[in-house]
């Protein structure tokens, strides 16, 4: 199981907690089954987030590994200047 | 990322990085024959122009072109008739073309092309337009209120729970931190808590937007254009014109700048449609004044912040609620704030929440860390108050609260490695730090994060006959990337730097690249120009291992040569580059190396700027007498370009700290549209502004590299302010710090003088 | 209204034209003569990136009409460099990298240019008043100003 850390302004799509479990080894896994698990994540998901992997960003990046333990985070999608 | 660790060049020992040669397209740039945006013309070419509402928000009810299209030399006229409706890009398409109302003054409303830029602007002039004037709101306090004019009907706040039943001007809310900050406060000796607010600031490129499109009448179309994201541009422009994306071949000229304000589209989707309505190739070129009023500024902002330390100085809570509008539409970088504000602390309670809220002003754009510099003037100069109130040096204070390596970042993920501590362990050390002062002088400080990030990279480096190599990369060059990425396939190679040639590749001529944004040029494009390299270097090894008649495994690549990889390999003279590039095509054929990939291992970049002002007591003009730029940058690839950067965001900050500002009157009309009226620093107003390039190499990048390009703008409002309080007593809270306000505040301080 | 008809000397070559009546400097110099090394950054006289000279005189062709050129010696960025040989100051800015997108760059060239013509020993506080007409956003200026304090120690040394 991956422990999966959301920005606060999710939690209320996930019963108010901020962090949900969900069993993903890599980020296109972990992205659908927060989105099945939790309906009210799915719009947020499918405009795009970024997924912090033990403090390692990625966007649109599907396949990176979720080693077993590693930190993970739901996080805005970013762009910059 | 700790497989990644084997790959970083903490130690190496570097024969080209690092150096400092003349950029590829220098020679260009210094006589004059570099093509910017607007410096290329077609035959056959007509001039665009664009016709912008005079009001901050208005019904549009109808558009009568037909007078317009009398006027001699006019070819077309297009409105928001020309468009179709789409999903994807909603806000960019009504961006470009007002739909049912005007939204801000400026908002396109129609566009013309006509044989003479005369002709066009005389056709604008008679397009009547029957606009309903709507009432406006520009300030952002004023824009959340209940009673303030709605500028979407739709518009019901995501990220409340539960979802309030209302539409308002509050498009988003957003939350991050951990621990719990009232227990936080409890335990503190002291708390401060205070208001901020800072006005929009533009990017201020000194090149305005401009493109020259040609689509034909089989849906082939052609565009030139100054941007940071061509690929980006194609995108939407083939989307918003109904065209194959194959089939829209996007060249990125030369540009003048851009700060994050070129990575989107204002003119390219009305040239290509009214090329395609006549045929001709049509130019578009912004006046100054379309560029303030109609392209995208930053966000202006109000905040609240309180934070609580001990009396020993360990920060026991942060908390900071930031409220950011961003123009029209949905899309302010408040959660780039919330998240940035508090990240130079290891906190054990932090709390930032975040409200995007819409205006009637131009839809904002990235500026450089977008998000990050209102958060860092608010929470830095509570911070550095603090310090003084706590009899605490203000970067001991900072160095006792400093994130590192292992702490949980406010926003949540765990920090890997950073260089916060390096950078405020420098400008302590910093001869700047302990300089006397005159009179009416102080000192400030301020530190500042940003966060970086991969994208998509494609690059292809080409090994020719000669001896020399093509390097094709697809991150337009706003800042001498070229200059970075040559250097770094050079020394990847082993072959001296004039050797390679970097260019920028159209969109049809290599794959997808994500835009020149998030400081991720030096770093993805970087990696990928060492892979493409290695890429390379590998083919060449198998090609020298065909001719000695070995295995590949027993050839090795170093200083430019295939050789036996040791004794036992056989003792064959080594093959160079050009021993090898020069028999390619017997042996195999073309040598390429490629890159296409999403590269993950960003390193994140910090920064700590010290300033001294000079307070002028009887006008309120302050002066930066010095300014030392102290930064991460992984590892410096071409370290003039680098302390470019830091000079360059350091003086746009001290900009947007003591002068820059969108000036609105109550008509919702911005008043100083011009250079002379909203004013960016000039040479005589500053200092030479001194760096410190700090190395923490990042472990995601094969030569360490960190982006560098928006942290140094994060610091430097905090730190004149902070300058700013040491010298005059005055503790300002409102961006920017113009002499009026200065002067106010001073004379709030003499009180007995002002009474008598 | 019928054109104007513009004999003038561009780059130390002799030059003519026709141009509306109304029609600026810059825009004949970009517009019909392909010289588009002076930009237009403001069209307000604010920014300095369209500077030229007209008979050694350092003015915004932006804010001047081309009718205004006839009988003038104009310089642009174009006439910097002689031949093959980059002038001094062209040098001393690539070695400085002094210049980022490069856009105000020529403008900021033509200005040192008039700048060192007028005064061969300029203070670093003289070249920043000088160059106060000219705006970069990217650099921040302070190598702009080191190149250009360096060509002069160069040029004074030749």
């Amino acid at each position: 199981m991956v422990q999966v850390g959301l920005w606060g302004s999710l939690k209320a799509a996930v019963g108010g907690v901020d962090t949900v479990e969900v069993e993903a080894a890599n980020i296109r896994q972990l992205l659908n089954r927060l989105s099945e698990a939790h309906p009210g994540l799915a719009p947020v998901i499918e405009k795009g987030v970024a997924v912090s992997i033990d403090g390692e960003i990625h966007q649109d990046n599907w396949f990176a590994e979720i080693p077993p333990g590693s930190e993970v985070y739901v996080l805005p999608h970013m762009e910059g200047g | 990322m700790l497989d990644k660790a084997k790959d970083a060049v903490i130690d190496r020992e570097f024969k080209l990085v690092g150096s400092r040669p003349v950029r590829p397209d220098g020679v260009d740039k210094v006589t004059g024959r570099a093509r910017f945006g607007a410096d290329i013309s077609a035959p056959g070419m007509l001039v665009g122009k664009v016709l912008r509402s005079p009001h901050a928000h208005a019904r549009i009810h109808s558009i009568d072109i037909h007078a317009a299209l009398q006027v001699p030399g006019v070819k077309a006229v297009v409105t928001r008739d020309d468009f179709a409706e789409n999903a994807k890009h909603k806000d960019v398409l009504c961006n470009v073309m007002a739909r049912d109302k005007a939204l801000y003054e400026g908002h396109a409303v129609a566009a013309v092309a006509a044989t003479s830029a005369a002709a066009a602007r005389k056709a604008l002039k008679l397009i009547k337009i029957d606009y309903d004037i709507l009432p406006h709101v520009t300030d952002v306090d004023e824009a959340m209120r209940d009673d303030a004019p709605l500028l979407h009907d739709d518009m019901i706040t995501s990220g409340v729970d539960p979802a309030p039943e209302k539409p308002s001007n509050v498009a988003r809310r957003f939350e991050f931190g951990h621990g719990d900050v009232d227990d936080g406060f409890a335990k503190a000796d002291v708390v401060i808590e205070r208001e901020f607010k800072t006005e929009a600031a533009h990017q201020a490129y000194i090149e305005p937007h401009a493109c020259l499109a040609s689509l034909t009448e089989d849906g082939h179309g052609e565009l030139f254009c100054c941007t940071q994201g061509h690929y980006a541009v194609r995108d939407i422009c083939a989307s918003l014109c109904g065209l194959e994306v194959s089939k829209l071949r996007v060249t990125a000229s030369e540009i003048g700048g851009g700060f994050g304000g070129k990575t989107t589209v204002f003119l390219e989707p009305l040239a290509l449609v009214l090329s395609r309505k006549t045929g001709r190739p049509v130019k578009m070129v912004m006046s100054r004044d379309e560029v303030f009023r109609a392209s995208g500024p930053t966000a202006s902002t109000s905040s609240s912040i309180k934070i609580g330390a001990t009396r020993d100085g360990r920060i026991t809570a942060g908390q900071g609620e930031f409220r950011y509008q961003g123009g029209a539409f949905t899309g302010s970088p408040v959660q780039f704030g919330a998240m940035c504000a508090f990240a130079c602390y290891a906190l054990d309670n932090v709390k930032t929440v975040g409200y995007d809220v819409v205006t009637n002003r131009p839809k904002q754009a990235a500026y450089r860390a977008p998000g990050a510099p209102m958060a860092a003037f608010a929470v830095e100069s509570v911070i550095e108050e603090l310090a003084v109130k706590l009899g605490i040096d203000p970067i001991e204070f900072r160095l006792k609260n400093a994130a590192q390596e292992g702490d949980k970042s406010s926003y949540g993920p765990t920090f890997p490695r950073i260089g916060l501590i390096e950078t405020l362990e420098a400008a302590k050390a910093h001869e700047h730090y302990s300089a006397p002062l005159g009179p009416n002088q102080g000192r400030g400080v301020a530190s500042g994060y940003w966060f970086n990030f991969g994208g998509a990279t494609s690059v292809s480096l080409n090994i020719h006959p000669d001896g020399t190599v093509a390097l094709v990369v697809g991150t337009p060059d706003i800042g001498g990337s070229r200059a970075s990425m040559t250097l770094m396939a050079a020394e990847e190679l082993g072959i001296p730097y004039d050797k390679v040639n970097c260019i920028v590749a159209d969109t049809a001529s290599l794959g997808l690249n994500e835009t020149s944004h998030g400081s991720r040029v030096t770093f993805a494009s970087g990696l990928a120009t060492i892979e493409a390299a290695r890429n390379a270097k590998t083919e060449m090894c198998a090609r020298a291992a065909m001719i000695w008649e070995i295995s590949e495994e027993a050839v090795t690549w170093e200083d430019g040569h295939a050789k036996p990889a040791g004794a036992n390999a056989g003792d064959f003279e080594p093959m160079s580059l050009a021993d090898i590039a020069k028999i390619a095509e017997k042996t195999g054929g073309p040598i390429s190396g490629h890159f296409e990939k999403n590269p993950a291992g960003a390193g994140a970049s910090f920064a700590t700027h010290i300033v001294d002002v000079e307070v002028d007591p009887e006008t309120g003009r302050v002066e930066v007498k010095r300014f030392t730029a102290v930064q991460d940058a992984g590892k410096a690839i071409h370290p003039s370009y680098v302390e470019g950067q830091f000079q360059g965001g350091a003086v746009q900050g001290v900009g947007w700290a003591l002068n820059e500002e969108y000036v609105y009157g109550p008509d919702g009309k911005m008043q100083n549209a011009g250079f002379l009226d909203y004013r960016v620093p000039v040479c005589s107003d500053l200092p030479m502004i001194d760096t410190v390039i700090v190395e923490v190499p990042n472990p995601g990048h094969p030569y360490g590299v960190r982006g560098v390009g928006e942290t140094g703008i994060v610091p430097p409002m905090a730190a004149v302010a902070n300058a700013l309080s040491a010298a005059a007593g005055v503790r300002m809270t409102e961006l920017p710090m113009s002499p009026p306000k200065v002067l106010r505040a001073i004379d709030d301080t003499r009180p007995s003088i002002a009474a008598e | 209204m019928s054109q104007i008809h513009v004999s003038t000397t561009i780059n130390g070559d002799p030059a003519e034209f026709l141009c509306e009546p109304d029609e600026t400097l810059l825009d004949v110099l970009r517009d019909r003569l392909g010289l588009t090394g002076s930009k237009e950054g403001c069209g307000s006289g604010d920014c300095g990136a369209c500077s030229v000279t007209v008979d050694d005189r350092l003015v915004c062709s932006c804010l001047m009409l081309g009718a205004e050129a006839d009988g003038r010696d104009i310089g642009t960025i174009e006439g910097l460099a002689e031949g093959e040989h980059l002038h001094p100051l062209q040098r001393k800015f690539l070695d400085h990298a002094a210049l980022q997108c490069g856009v105000c760059t020529p403008g900021f060239l033509v200005a040192a240019k008039a700048l060192l013509d007028h005064n061969p020993d300029p203070s670093e506080t003289e070249v920043r008043y000088w160059l106060a007409g000219n705006l970069c956003r990217c650099t921040g200026y302070d190598k702009i100003v080191r190149a250009v304090l360096d060509t002069a120690a160069e040029m004074k040394g030749a």
